[in-house]
């Protein structure tokens, strides 16, 4: 039960807004320690699973490519592209990149979207471009919001479409810890029953993507 | 074989650069944190296989002292004016796009690609690795593409890549660190002992409580811990296979499905995540500002979710 520990570090340190790589730290070593490891073996076991877990680091990357883009005008030329569009408003736009995103990921192709590589370059400046060209110069709290809804489509179609794809992380997790509990389940099934929710995760989000729309409309008054 | 060490390297050499333009960078008060920072990180990745568990964990206990209690400061290095970008969109057009498109295609077609090539009968390629390495064979192309195309100074690529990893800053090493508690948690046996305690505490007497002990259990763990993949052993071993499957007869195609998407609904809404912390830094956003954007459908799908799997589960 002394394992349990770690729990309550997390818990306190979120409570208290610590430093988050801290908190994660002091969980590790508190749970390992309560959980019968010496010092030695807590601190080899955490720097095992952050050396067996560099794979997710490697998105970063990408980063060299998109600063010098950006030094050459990227989201400029992002901003040209959509404020042409009449179509187009911010809803819109984010809810066709959420089905694209969605749907690519249920393809197995999550490195198609990504926070670095896709939203700070191109989707963030294109939605707060279409807004600009509609109702002009934007407040800083307008700006925000249009980018945090930016950031949460990429992550809400990342989500609810990787898991419906078979040879992804999630489904190949999910059947090998059913595995050491003596269930057997075929992939398969197991990326069609996340289907249903995948699906309502997109029709909420969608209606929530309108409904920003109306708000950006109402709060800025149509120029 | 061509294994993930080559990303790896690749990887160790952008971080370990970064590390040397901060060492130089006297503008940044904070310079010599930045530089350890970037070099304890380049160094994992250009020998973390060789360096052992015990000396992997003292790395780990340094980047998170240097990067949660030093704290790492924010670069400038030299970068183009407004004026000079607008200019330089106006003059390139849509070869502006040409390098970031060309990471995803070569990751697609890699993927596609190098699965089936072999020589003397061995993948050139390692399998489970093939999408890692294909984007890093996609990233350098990248890179000569946007040199050749853009025609910047030599030293605003790896400028260009520090001014955007210090605005990650420390948040960087967050999704590794997350994996790491989560294999610590299932070697101290932790899940074992949340099954135990909510077995004794809670009565599962019915199938809607089971269901729902087990979704907001999901849902709450991963939200502590950040990440529904070190959730999802703890809270199926505890609750989901004992109740759902082995007292009431469900699904475990289903329940294992559904209770990852229930996890994923508390990932959207906890400040321990990296998908939330990375955007707010990259976007210059107040921290908290994307999990206000993702909260309202995070809940409701957990609240679908949980009416889904009774419904379907038990079928």
């Amino acid at each position: 039960m002394m394992s349990l520990l770690g729990i309550g570090v997390v818990v306190a340190g979120l409570a208290t807004r610590l430093n988050p790589v801290l908190v994660v730290t002091a969980a590790a070593l508190v749970t390992g320690l309560g959980g019968g490891m010496d010092l030695f073996q807590v601190v080899s076991a955490l720097g095992k699973g952050f050396n067996d877990a560099r794979f997710v680091s490697v998105a970063f990357l990408v980063l060299p490519v998109i600063g010098l883009s950006e030094r050459a005008g990227l989201q400029a030329r992002a901003r040209t592209l959509i404020g042409g569009l009449r179509q187009v408003t911010v809803g819109r736009l984010l809810l066709a990149y959420l089905a694209v995103r969605q749907l690519s990921a249920a393809l197995g192709l999550l490195s198609l979207g990504g926070q670095a590589n896709m939203v700070r370059p191109l989707l963030a400046p294109m939605a707060e471009a279409e807004e600009e060209s509609k109702r002009g110069a934007l407040s800083n709290a307008r700006r925000s919001l249009i980018r945090a809804h930016a950031a949460a489509v990429d992550n809400i179609g990342a989500f609810f479409g990787e898991d419906i794809f078979i040879a992804l992380g999630s489904v190949l997790l999910v059947t090998a810890v059913l595995r050491q509990n003596h269930l057997a389940a075929d992939p398969l099934r197991v990326a069609l029953w996340a289907s249903p929710t995948a699906i309502a995760a997109f029709v909420i989000h969608a209606i929530r993507l309108l409904r920003l729309d109306a708000a950006l409309a109402r709060d800025g008054g149509a120029r | 074989m061509i294994g993930v060490g080559v990303a790896y390297a690749l990887a160790g050499v952008v971080f370990a650069a970064i590390a040397l333009f901060s060492v130089l960078d006297r503008a940044n008060p904070k310079r010599w944190n930045n530089a350890a920072f970037w070099g304890l990180f380049a160094l994992s990745f250009l020998a973390g296989g060789r360096l052992g568990d015990f000396a992997n964990g003292l790395i780990v206990i340094a980047l998170a002292l240097i990067g949660g209690l030093g704290g790492l400061g924010v670069s400038h290095p030299a970068t183009t004016s407004p004026e000079e970008r607008e200019a330089s969109a106006a003059r390139l057009g849509g070869r502006l796009f040409v390098p970031i498109l060309v990471i995803p295609a070569c990751a697609l077609a890699g993927t596609l690609l190098f699965k089936g090539v072999k020589i003397g009968g061995a993948p050139l390629v390692d399998p489970a690795q093939v999408t890692v390495i294909a984007t890093a064979v996609g990233v350098v192309a990248a890179l000569v593409l946007a040199l050749a195309l853009f025609r910047p100074p030599l030293a605003a690529a790896p400028q260009e890549a520090r001014r955007l990893m210090d605005s990650v800053g420390w948040a960087a090493i967050l999704p590794q660190l997350l994996a790491a508690l989560g294999a610590v948690f299932a070697l101290a046996g932790v899940g074992t002992a949340i099954g135990r305690l909510l077995d004794a505490w809670l009565p599962m007497d019915g199938r809607l409580m089971a269901v729902a002990a087990y979704c907001l259990g999901m849902t709450l763990f991963t939200m502590i811990m950040g990440n529904a993949f070190a959730a999802f052993p703890v809270m199926t071993a505890g609750v989901g296979a004992p109740l759902i499957v082995g007292r009431f007869g469900g699904d475990p195609a289903v329940m294992g499905a559904m209770g990852m998407l229930a996890g994923y609904c508390g990932t959207l809404m906890t400040p321990m995540a990296a998908h939330n912390i990375v955007p707010a830094a990259l976007l210059e956003l107040p921290s908290g500002a994307v999990i206000r954007a993702q909260a309202p459908t995070a809940l409701m799908v957990a609240a679908a979710n949980i009416v889904l799997m009774y419904l379907l589960v038990f079928r």
